[in-house]
C-alpha cells in the first residue's frame, strides 16, 4: 500500500527527514512513535503533500505509484487521509457543504455521480453515530467552536465519510480524555478491514491499547531507528526513548 | 539610587497616568533668567536673523528661505478633529535664548548660569554627569537654545555624534546636509514649513555602523520665555547595524496665553539597525477652564530606508492645549518593522489628535500600532492613523489595536484609522473598542477593600499599561522624578 | 458637456443649466409638494457644488468624473417601451412576493399584482401620490435627505419628478414581501433621478426587496434618494439587491430614521455593478431602536462599490451592528467608510461595526475606514476591520480531504460572504442569494442576464 523509500524532506532549508524507509501492507496498523521534534508530523505532512514541506531525495509509492508529483487533493482522492493533529477552524463553511463538497471530490475523481442531496445526509447520520457526534455539532462551521475532543471526533467522523485506504493518525490521542479516546479508538477500529491500513503516530501506549499496531517503529532524529512488536511500544512506555539512541550509537 | 529602577518603575506604572490626569500641573514655574528674545514677527528678515545668530552656512539660509516661502502659499490644516484657536504668526517671537548672557563672543555658553541648572535639577534631569541618571545621556533645551549635553566625550569615543543642532552644523555641516529635510520635507505641511524656516534648537544624533549606543540619549525641552514659539529639530541617523534608544522630555511654565510648539523629528534608519523613540509630553495644558496651554503641533517620522530596519515609537502624551501629532513610519527598506505605542490623557478642554502613518514599501514589511486614549473632563480625544500598503509591498503586515476609556459625559473618544490596501498578500488587522471603567471591575476592587478613586487609578494604570512598559526603564525613572516634582508642595 | 472651463466646471455648469432652463418642464410632470422643494435644494446645490476628491465623505469616488458626461433625461415623461414580465419572471422559491416595477424613475402601473393589499397600505408612483395626497406625504418629503447635507440630494431633490412610495400604516402587519425591481431602459445614454418614500408607522411592519437591474446596453447614471421611516415598535426589513451592468453608475442615498423600539434590518448587496456608492444614513431617535445594517461587495474587473455610512445614536439605549464584507478580484476597487457617532446624550450605547474584506487580485484595491465618535461614557462601542486573503490551513485542511484547490478557494470566500447573507431573514431569498453567490464566484453569473434573482 505505502511504501517510503530514503526520503529526505526539508523545511525552511532545515532537514528534517533524513532518509526513511518505511513499508505498510494493506491491512497493516503501524504505529509510529518518537518524542517532540523527530520528524514525526513532518512525515506525515509530506505524506500528504502539505506545500511548507520540500522532498530533497527519495520516493514515496501509494498503491505501487509515486504520488511526489501529485496534488494534495489528488493524493485525498487516491484514499490517503490525514487526521490533523491541530485541526483548523474554517468559520462559515459549515460541516454539511464541507463534507459534501469532500465526498463528491472522491466520487468525481473515481468517475462516480454525485450523491444526491438525501443519500449524503443518510449516510451523514449513520457516520456520525460511530464517534457519537452530535448533530448540532455537524450543523456548525468546521470545527468552529469545537472542543478538542470534538476535533478529534470530528477527524475520525470525517475520516468514515471519505472511506480512506491508509489513514494517518497524527497524535489523535493528544487531548483526549479517556472516554474521548474509546470512542475515537473504537470509531477507528469498527472502519478498519483488511483493504485499510494505518499510520497511528502517538507518544504514548495509551492509544495503541486499543488500536493494536502490528508493527512499531521508532524515528528519531528524522530516520526510523528501531522497527519492531507491539511489545516495543511497551518497552518505551518503560523505558523512555535514551536506550534505543544509544543502542543506536547516538 | 537606593532603590532598584525596576522596583520604582512598577509603583509609579500604577500611578503615573492617573497622577498626571488628575493632579495640578507641577510644573508650572517660571525661570528668573535674563533671556535675549527677537522682536515678535515673522518674515524674511526674521529668517536671516536666526540664521545669522546661529552662525548658519548659506545653504541653509537657503533652506529656511525657501520653506518660508513655501510657507505662505499654505493654509492651516483643518481636517483634525480640533477646535484650533487663530494664531497670530506676527504675534510670536520666534528666537529666545536664556544662555545669551554668559556667551562669549564664540557664541558658546562658558558657564551656564546656575537659574538654569536648578530649572532643570527641579525638573529631574541634573545636568552634571556625576548626578545623572545611571545611563543616560542628556541635551537641555531650553526655548530656542540648547544648555548642555552630557556624555559628549564618552559618546564621541565610540563614534557616536550627539549634540545641540547648533552645533551639529557648525561642526558636521555635511552629515547634517546629507539628511536634514529628507524625511520630512519642507514641503511636507504646514507647520513643517513653519518649522523648517524658523527651526531653532534641538539634538543632533548619529550613530556610525554596527555601534550600538552604550546609554540611553535623551533630549529635555522646556519653554520658558513669554510669547515665543519653539521651533526644535531634531535629527537622528542610525547606521547599519547601529541601535540607540531616544528618550524626549518636555515641559512649559504656566501662561495664560497659548504657546506655540512646532517641532519636527527626523530618523534614517539604515539596514539592520533599530531605533527607539520615547517621549513623555507634559507640556502645560491649559487651566481647568482652558485658558493658556501649549499648541503641539508636531511632525515626526522615521524612514526605515534598509534591510531589516527596525523604529519603534512610544509616547505618553499628557499635555498641551493641543496635540496634533502622528509619529510615522515609512517601512521601505525589505522586512523592516515599525512599532508604535501611544497613551494619549486628555483632561479638562484638552484636545488631541494623534496616531501614527505606517507606509508599507518594502516586501515582508510588518507594523503594529497600540493606541490607547483616555478622555476625562470635557476634553476630546481622537485617534487617527492610515495605514497603507502600497503595490509592491508583498506579505505586509499590520496589527492595529485602538481603545478609548471615557471618564466622564463631558468628553469625547474618536477613533479614525484609515486602511489602503494595494496588494493582495497584505494582511491588515484593525480593532477598536471604547468603553467606560467596567462597573464590575470596580465593583470587585471595592469588595476587595479599595476605595473607589484608587480602583479608578488602577484600572486606568492596567488599561495603559501594555504601552507604558514599552517605555525603557530609565526613562520610567525619569517620570519618577517628574512625579516627585509634581507632588512637591502637596505633601509636607 | 462642452469643454469651457475645467471639467470641474462643466460638471456641475450642466446641471446649473439644466435646472434653470428646464424648471417649467420639470415642475409640469411632477408633484406640487416636490416642485416646492425645488428652489431651497438648488440653492444648496448652487453653495456645495459637486464634491471633489477632496471632500472627505467623497474620497473614494470620482463624483466630477461620474457627472461630467453628458446624459440624456426624460424631463417630458416619454414612456419607454417594455414588458417588465417578458424578461423579469420572479420564481424566488418560495417567496411569493407582491412584485412590482419601476422603469427608470416611473412607477409601472400596467402589471400589477393581483393580491388584495391591506387597507391602508400604498405602493405607488410617488408623484401621483404626492399629487393626490400630499398632506400625507408632507412630514416626510425630503424631511431626512436634506439638501444642504449632501450635494446628491440637493441635485436629487432639484431634478427628481417621480419615483415610488411604500407607506405600511400604524398596526398594519404585512405578511408578504413586497418586492420592486428597478429596471434601467433606455434607448440612449440616459440619467435617472428617482426619490422614493418609505413610511412604517407605529406597529407595522414591512418586508422590502429592492432589486436593481439594468436592460439595455447603455451608459446609466442612477442618482437615487430614499427616506426610510420606521414608526414607534415599528418593524422593517430592507434588502437591496444590485446586478446590474458594468456601465450602470449608481449614486444611492438612504437615510432611515427609527423611533422608540423600532426594529430594522438593512442590507445592501452588490452582486454585479459598473460603479456603485451608496451613502446609508442612520439616525437612532427613540429609545431602544435596534439597526442591523449590512452589506456585501463581490467586485471583479474595473468595478467599483464604495459604501459610506453612518450609524448616528442620538438617545440612549440604542443598538447598532454593522458588518460590511468585500471580495475584491482582478482591476476592482473597493471602499468602505462607516462612522458611528454616539452623542452625548446617547448612554448604554451598543454598537459594533464590522468590515472584513478579501484581495485576491494584485490589482484591486480596497480602501477602509471604520470610525467612532464618541461622547458618551457609558457605552459600549467596537469597530474592526481586516483585509487579507484565504487562510491558507484552511486551504490545505481542505485539499487533504480531496476538495480541489479552485474549489476549495471558492468554497472559503462564499464562508466569507455567507455571513452578511446569513444575516438576512427572509429564509427563501437568504437561499436563492447563498446559490447566486455561489455562481457569481464559480464566474457563471459574470454578466447582467436580466433578473437573476427572479429568473
Amino acid at each position: 500500500m505505502l511504501e517510503i523509500k530514503n526520503l529526505h524532506a526539508t523545511i525552511n532549508g532545515k532537514e528534517i527527514l533524513k532518509g526513511i524507509n518505511l513499508t505498510v501492507r494493506d491491512g497493516e496498523v503501524h504505529a509510529l512513535m518518537g518524542q517532540n521534534g523527530a520528524g514525526k508530523s513532518t512525515l506525515s505532512n509530506v505524506i500528504v503533500g502539505h506545500p511548507a514541506y520540500e522532498v530533497t531525495q527519495g520516493d514515496i509509492l501509494f498503491n505501487g505509484k509515486s504520488i511526489l508529483s501529485m496534488k494534495p487533493e489528488e493524493r485525498a482522492c487516491e484514499g490517503i487521509f490525514l487526521s490533523f493533529q491541530q485541526p483548523v477552524e474554517i468559520p462559515g463553511v459549515s460541516m454539511v457543504n464541507f463534507m459534501r463538497a469532500a465526498v463528491n471530490a472522491k466520487r468525481k475523481y473515481q468517475g462516480l455521480p454525485d450523491m444526491s442531496a438525501g443519500d449524503f445526509l443518510k449516510v451523514m447520520r449513520e457516520k456520525r453515530k460511530l464517534v457519537e457526534l452530535n448533530s448540532k455539532l455537524a450543523n456548525r462551521s468546521v470545527n468552529e467552536g469545537f472542543s478538542g475532543g470534538e476535533k478529534k471526533r470530528n477527524e475520525i467522523f470525517q475520516m468514515a465519510m471519505l472511506e480512506p485506504t491508509l489513514s494517518i493518525l497524527d497524535e489523535t490521542d493528544s487531548g483526549l480524555d479517556v472516554d474521548a479516546l474509546r470512542i475515537v479508538a473504537e470509531g477507528f477500529n469498527t472502519l478498519r478491514n483488511e483493504q485499510t491500513s494505518a499510520l497511528v503516530i502517538t507518544h504514548y501506549q495509551r492509544l495503541l491499547d486499543y488500536l493494536k499496531p502490528d508493527i512499531v517503529h521508532v524515528l528519531i532524529d528524522g530516520r526510523i531507528l528501531k522497527t519492531g512488536t507491539p511489545d516495543l511500544a511497551l518497552e518505551i512506555e518503560n523505558r523512555g526513548f535514551d536506550w534505543i539512541r544509544e543502542e543506536a550509537g547516538l | 539610587m537606593e532603590e532598584s529602577p525596576i522596583l520604582n518603575k512598577k509603583q509609579n506604572d500604577n500611578e503615573y497616568v492617573r497622577q498626571v490626569a488628575q493632579q495640578q500641573y507641577a510644573f508650572g514655574f517660571t525661570t528668573d533668567v535674563e533671556t535675549e528674545v527677537i522682536p515678535k514677527g515673522l518674515s524674511e528678515d526674521v529668517v536671516r536673523l536666526i540664521s545669522r545668530k546661529k552662525g548658519e552656512p548659506e545653504w541653509l539660509l537657503e533652506f529656511r528661505l525657501k520653506a518660508y516661502r513655501h510657507w505662505l502659499t499654505m493654509t492651516a490644516p483643518t481636517w483634525a478633529h480640533l477646535r484650533m484657536p487663530e494664531i497670530d504668526y506676527q504675534d510670536i517671537s520666534y528666537y529666545a535664548d536664556p544662555t545669551a548672557k554668559a556667551k562669549k563672543k564664540d557664541g558658546k555658553p562658558e558657564d551656564i548660569d546656575p537659574e538654569l541648572m536648578k530649572t532643570f535639577d527641579k525638573l529631574g534631569i541634573p545636568l552634571e554627569e556625576r548626578l545623572a541618571l545611571s545611563g543616560t545621556a542628556v541635551d537641555a533645551v531650553m526655548d530656542s537654545v540648547s544648555v548642555k549635553t552630557t556624555f559628549r566625550e564618552k559618546l564621541s569615543e565610540k563614534g557616536i555624534i550627539f549634540c545641540s543642532m547648533s552645533e551639529a552644523v557648525r561642526e558636521h555641516p555635511d552629515l547634517v546636509r546629507q539628511y536634514l529635510g529628507t524625511v520630512v520635507t519642507y514641503r511636507d505641511n504646514y507647520f513643517a514649513a513653519l518649522n523648517s524656516a524658523v527651526f531653532s534648537d534641538g539634538s543632533f544624533v548619529f550613530i556610525p555602523k554596527g555601534v550600538r549606543c552604550p546609554m540611553e540619549l535623551s533630549t529635555y525641552f522646556r519653554i520658558n520665555a513669554r510669547e515665543t514659539g519653539q521651533f526644535e529639530r531634531t535629527l537622528i541617523v542610525a547606521d547599519d547595524d547601529a541601535y540607540v534608544s531616544y528618550l524626549e522630555g518636555c515641559t512649559a511654565p504656566m501662561r495664560d496665553e497659548n504657546q506655540l510648539h512646532a517641532a519636527i523629528v527626523e530618523i534614517v534608519v539604515m539596514n539592520r539597525a533599530e531605533v527607539k523613540y520615547s517621549t513623555v509630553q507634559n507640556w502645560y495644558p491649559g487651566d481647568a477652564q482652558g485658558k493658556g496651554g501649549v499648541l503641539n503641533l508636531v511632525t515626526k517620522r522615521g524612514d526605515l530606508r534598509g534591510e531589516g530596519s527596525k523604529l519603534s515609537w512610544t509616547q505618553v502624551e499628557t499635555g498641551s492645549a493641543i496635540t496634533w501629532k502622528y509619529p510615522s513610519c515609512i517601512l521601505r527598506g525589505n522586512n523592516a518593522q515599525a512599532e508604535f505605542y501611544s497613551v494619549a490623557v486628555t483632561n479638562n478642554y484638552q484636545q488631541a489628535d494623534t496616531g501614527t502613518k505606517m507606509i508599507h514599501i518594502g516586501k515582508n514589511t510588518k507594523s503594529t500600532i497600540i493606541s490607547k486614549g483616555i478622555s476625562a473632563g470635557k476634553s476630546e480625544n481622537s485617534y487617527r492613523g492610515l495605514v497603507k500598503v502600497s503595490k509592491a509591498a508583498d506579505n505586509a503586515r499590520n496589527y492595529t489595536s485602538c481603545d478609548s476609556l471615557l471618564l466622564g459625559n463631558q468628553c469625547g473618544a474618536h477613533t479614525f484609522p484609515y486602511m489602503d490596501v494595494q496588494n493582495p498578500t497584505a494582511v491588515i488587522e484593525h480593532e477598536a473598542t471604547t468603553s467606560k471603567i467596567s462597573e464590575d471591575q470596580l465593583f470587585y476592587c471595592q469588595q476587595r477593600g479599595i476605595a473607589t478613586e484608587d480602583a479608578v487609578g488602577l484600572i486606568v494604570n492596567g488599561y495603559a499599561k501594555d504601552v507604558i512598559n514599552k517605555l525603557p526603564m530609565e526613562f520610567a525613572v525619569e517620570a519618577t522624578k517628574l512625579l516627585s516634582v509634581t507632588l512637591e508642595g502637596t505633601v509636607g | 458637456m462642452d469643454s469651457r472651463g475645467g471639467r470641474t466646471v462643466s460638471a456641475q455648469e450642466q446641471y446649473i443649466e439644466l435646472f434653470r432652463e428646464q424648471r417649467t418642464l420639470i415642475d409640469r410632470y411632477a408633484a406640487p409638494l416636490m416642485n416646492d422643494q425645488r428652489d431651497a435644494a438648488f440653492e444648496s446645490f448652487l453653495k456645495q457644488g459637486l464634491p471633489t476628491r477632496k471632500t472627505e465623505k467623497y474620497k473614494y469616488t470620482d463624483m466630477q468624473q461620474l457627472f461630467a458626461p453628458n446624459y440624456g433625461v426624460n424631463l417630458t415623461r416619454v414612456d419607454f417601451p417594455v414588458n417588465p414580465y417578458d424578461s423579469f419572471k420572479c420564481s424566488v422559491p418560495n417567496l411569493s412576493t407582491l412584485l412590482y416595477f419601476v422603469v427608470n424613475d416611473q412607477f409601472y402601473t400596467k402589471a400589477l399584482p393581483q393580491a388584495q393589499l391591506p387597507e391602508g397600505v400604498i405602493v405607488d408612483s410617488l408623484r401621483s401620490v404626492a399629487t393626490e395626497r400630499p398632506e400625507l406625504l408632507k412630514p416626510y418629503y425630503a424631511q431626512l435627505a436634506k439638501s444642504d447635507l449632501d450635494p446628491v440630494n440637493a441635485l436629487n431633490t432639484m431634478l427628481a419628478q417621480d419615483g415610488l412610495v411604500i407607506f405600511i400604516p400604524r398596526g398594519v402587519r404585512m405578511e408578504r414581501t413586497l418586492q420592486v425591481v428597478n429596471i434601467l431602459r433606455s434607448d440612449v445614454d440616459l440619467m435617472v433621478n428617482r426619490r422614493v418614500l418609505v413610511v412604517v408607522e407605529e406597529n407595522a411592519e414591512a418586508k422590502l426587496l429592492f432589486c436593481d437591474h439594468a436592460s439595455d446596453d447603455r451608459d446609466f447614471l442612477v442618482t437615487q434618494v430614499t427616506e426610510v421611516f420606521v414608526g414607534e415598535n415599528a418593524h422593517l426589513e430592507l434588502y437591496d439587491l444590485e446586478s446590474t451592468h458594468a456601465k450602470s453608475h449608481r449614486i444611492a442615498n438612504t437615510y432611515v430614521r427609527q423611533e422608540r423600539y423600532a426594529t430594522a434590518n438593512v442590507t445592501t448587496i452588490t452582486m454585479h455593478n459598473g460603479l456603485t456608492r451608496n451613502q446609508t444614513e442612520v439616525q437612532l431617535a427613540g429609545e431602544n431602536a435596534e439597526i442591523s445594517l449590512n452589506g456585501c461587495a463581490v467586485l471583479d474587473k474595473r468595478q467599483h462599490a464604495d459604501n459610506n455610512t453612518l450609524i448616528h445614536h442620538i438617545v440612549p439605549s440604542c443598538q447598532s451592528n454593522e458588518l460590511y464584507k468585500y471580495v475584491l478580484d482582478e482591476q476592482a476597487v473597493g471602499a468602505f467608510a462607516g462612522m458611528v457617532l454616539v452623542d452625548a446624550a446617547a448612554q448604554k450605547t451598543l454598537s459594533n461595526e464590522v468590515n472584513a474584506n478579501l484581495c485576491t487580485s494584485p490589482d484591486a484595491h480596497m480602501y477602509t475606514q471604520p470610525m467612532l465618535e464618541i461622547y458618551a461614557d457609558d457605552v459600549k462601542c467596537s469597530h474592526g476591520s481586516t483585509v487579507g486573503q484565504l487562510n491558507d490551513q484552511a486551504m490545505f485542511y481542505m485539499q487533504q480531504r480531496g476538495i480541489a484547490k479552485e474549489d476549495a478557494r471558492m468554497l472559503l470566500k462564499f464562508a466569507f460572504v455567507g455571513q452578511v447573507i446569513d444575516s438576512i431573514r427572509l429564509e427563501p431569498l437568504r437561499d436563492r442569494l447563498h446559490f447566486l453567490m455561489e455562481k457569481r464566484f464559480r464566474g457563471e453569473l459574470s454578466k447582467c442576464e436580466g433578473c437573476k434573482v427572479c429568473n
